[in-house]
């Protein structure tokens, strides 16, 4: 018992020296909260299809951010990943009847082959070759999709898959747990030495490679391990919409991929995850504009004309969802072209100029080594 | 005879598609070249030059050439506009100015869908009839857009080559910090330069408007190949980028005419070809190994 109080006090400690003296560590923890306690909160089918969705990209766009951000290996066609791993594990499910739990991991095996079998050629090849390379990979794929629908499906796809559990909420908690799980795992990786090394290898590979590192191993390391998360989430993806089509492997996605993890802020992984949990609810927020309407007590105090144009405007505004997605990730980028969420960091927190540890920003000293901070 | 009217349709389909990835990629490269842009955004602008022909000649019934014109001067205008405000004052982060692209393609593609439906709209040609070889029909919209489109080719290559302009644009290409030193406005030049790709965009898309069908996704075909033909060409050769446009132009001609289900794998198979290109010449074929930017 007098243990079991000392290892207590000891978290407490912990938790209040390590995670309550950074707002950073705090905003993660409230994160996990969050999402644990997200059904509890809105209990509706609808909100949960919007976390579980922003779940699945969350996981491809920070896998992207393992291999692009931080090795700088640009890489523009990581739908291939997300398509493969959702095509494989739809087929084994469907023709092997495979349940989800062994039909992900193993399309998550299949999408580190692909992995491989393009990172080897496209490894000699370097920054802006390498992304318009990568690139045609999914098209190539969606093209011998297309020609061959007898095996594939064509245009429709593989469906009719089994579901990953079945309840809403089951289905909630498998896929966001996974997600975390995930995120923890990926960001550990880039916090250990292979972390620092693809980190460095980005910097300058001359440099790392004098030092005696082989860093085409540590690049085709971080294809793998970039290709299995995605093909995990384009897994999950199959099951959770109970279909695998063509569009998991469309430009778009590939696109989308990109835009989710440079807004977030490249090379930290949290940045990918946190602009995907701001960017696909907000897309779904931008669903309201179906609902907005003019009353007519204004309309009738309007000159003719000007009523007239705000009715088509009204009209035409559902439409405009992606405009104004695509819109608001440019004026943000006018302003924080480093990423939404370093630019958040740097406002609430400082490094502290000796030791290098991060404070936050309202201290005149360092935590830990007491230096003056400003 | 059947076998003659596949050679020519080939020739023809392959040299129309050739040359317009040809003026597309040329443009692309241009701005790359000298701004180390990659400009996602570029046949989106083709995609808006499109749209403008189309609703200057049947919205407000003007003349097919002059909205050519009008079309052109407007989305170089607008071109560069977006460089100004939404390009250059993020130039020096590498990564937001490849999202901000994508984020313009998007806006464009979307503002087009808002105004005019994801329909498939077509513009007149020109030249209205035929020419018949050998029982071909061979229209005289292909022929011009084939002739205007190298006649281009040849007029821009002459401007790099021979002009003070031209010679500053490909000297900051090849060094930026050297063609500063030497008194060029590299600010400057990446404006013009943006100008030149950005309208050779909109040429490329006023000429072939007429022979295909307008939509507001019919950005991203051209998109790949163009930038498929730049990097099979290697990047940083105007030459290798002509070779590379028709290259892949010809072998989709080839696909579409000769394997069955040709229409769906004809990318497949041009990638797939630049691809090959690349494992065996890293550099692209007349590409020359830059070394690490300094």
């Amino acid at each position: 018992m007098g243990s079991l109080i000392f290892y207590l006090r000891k978290l407490i400690k912990i938790f209040r020296s390590e995670v309550l003296v950074l707002p950073s560590r705090v905003a993660v923890m409230l994160f996990f909260l969050f999402i644990i306690l997200f059904p509890i909160i809105f209990p509706d089918p609808y909100y949960y299809r919007v976390i579980v969705l922003a779940s699945i990209f969350a996981i491809l766009a920070a896998s992207w951010d393992l291999l692009s951000g931080f090795t700088g290996q640009m890489n523009f066609g990581h739908a291939l990943f997300f398509g493969v791993g959702a095509y494989t594990s739809a087929m084994l499910n469907l023709n092997l009847k495979i349940p989800p739990i062994a039909s992900i991991p193993l399309g998550a095996v299949a999408a580190v082959m692909a992995g491989l079998i393009i990172g080897i050629p496209c490894l000699r090849l370097r920054g802006t070759y390498l992304a318009l390379t990568t690139l045609s990979f999914p098209i190539i794929l969606v093209g011998m999709i297309f020609a061959f629908p007898g095996f594939t499906g064509g245009e429709l796809g593989v469906s009719g898959l089994s579901r990953l559990a079945d309840s809403y909420i089951g289905n909630y908690y498998i896929v966001t747990i996974t997600m975390l799980v995930l995120v923890t795992v990926m960001w550990k990786i880039t916090d250990s030495n292979i972390g620092i090394i693809l980190h460095a290898v980005r910097e300058d590979e001359i440099a790392v490679r004098t030092s005696g590192v082989n860093t085409t191993r540590y690049k085709l390391l971080a294809f793998s391990l970039s290709g299995f998360f995605a093909g995990i989430s384009g897994g999950l993806y199959a099951h959770y919409m109970r279909v695998a089509g063509p569009s998991t492997l469309e430009v778009n996605t590939s696109f989308l991929v990109v835009i989710y993890a440079i807004f977030g802020g490249i090379a930290t992984i949290y940045g990918p995850v946190g602009a995907v949990f701001v960017l696909i609810p907000l897309l779904e927020f931008l669903r309201f504009l179906e609902h907005v309407r003019i009353p007519d007590q204004i309309l009738s105090i309007m000159p003719d004309l000007l009523g007239k144009f705000l009715v088509k405007f009204v009209e035409i505004l559902p439409n405009t969802r992606m405009f104004i997605f695509a819109f608001f990730i440019l004026m943000i980028l006018l302003f924080m072209p480093d990423g939404l969420l370093p630019w958040l960091r740097d406002k609430v927190e400082t490094q502290c100029p000796r030791c290098k540890v991060r404070n936050i920003s309202r201290r005149q000293t360092c935590r830990i080594c007491t230096a003056d901070l400003h | 005879m059947i076998h003659d009217i596949k050679v020519l349709d080939i020739i023809i389909s392959g040299l129309i598609s050739g040359s317009t990835y040809a003026i597309l990629a040329l443009g692309f490269s241009l701005i790359f070249g000298v701004a180390r842009i990659v400009n996602i955004a570029h046949t989106a602008f083709y995609m808006l030059a499109a749209y403008v022909i189309y609703s200057a000649t049947y919205k407000m019934g003007i003349h097919p050439i002059v909205a050519m014109i009008i079309a052109i001067i407007v989305i170089t205008f607008l071109g560069i506009i977006c460089y100004k405000f939404l390009i250059e004052p993020i130039r020096e982060r590498e990564a937001a100015v490849l999202i901000a692209t994508i984020a313009l393609a998007m806006v464009f593609q979307e503002s087009m869908l808002l105004g005019f439906g994801g329909h498939y709209l077509s513009v007149q040609p020109l030249i209205k009839g035929y020419l018949a070889i050998m029982g071909v029909k061979i229209m005289w919209q292909q022929l011009l857009t084939i002739i205007i489109a190298v006649v281009t080719l040849g007029a821009v290559w002459t401007w790099l080559s021979k002009t003070r302009t031209g010679l500053a644009i490909r000297s900051t290409a090849q060094d930026r910090e050297v063609a500063n030193l030497m008194g060029m406005d590299e600010g400057k030049i990446a404006v013009i330069t943006m100008g030149v790709s950005v309208a050779l965009a909109a040429f490329t898309g006023a000429v072939v408007v007429p022979l295909t069908v307008l939509n507001p996704f019919m950005w991203l075909h051209p998109l790949v190949m163009m930038m498929a033909a730049v990097v099979l060409g290697g990047m940083g050769s105007l030459k290798g980028s002509f070779v590379g446009a028709y290259i892949l132009g010809f072998t989709e001609a080839l696909v579409v005419f000769l394997l069955p289900g040709g229409a769906y794998l004809k990318v497949s198979v041009a990638l797939f070809i630049m691809v090959l290109v690349l494992v065996i010449r890293p550099e692209g074929l007349y590409g020359v190994y830059f070394e690490e930017e300094r």
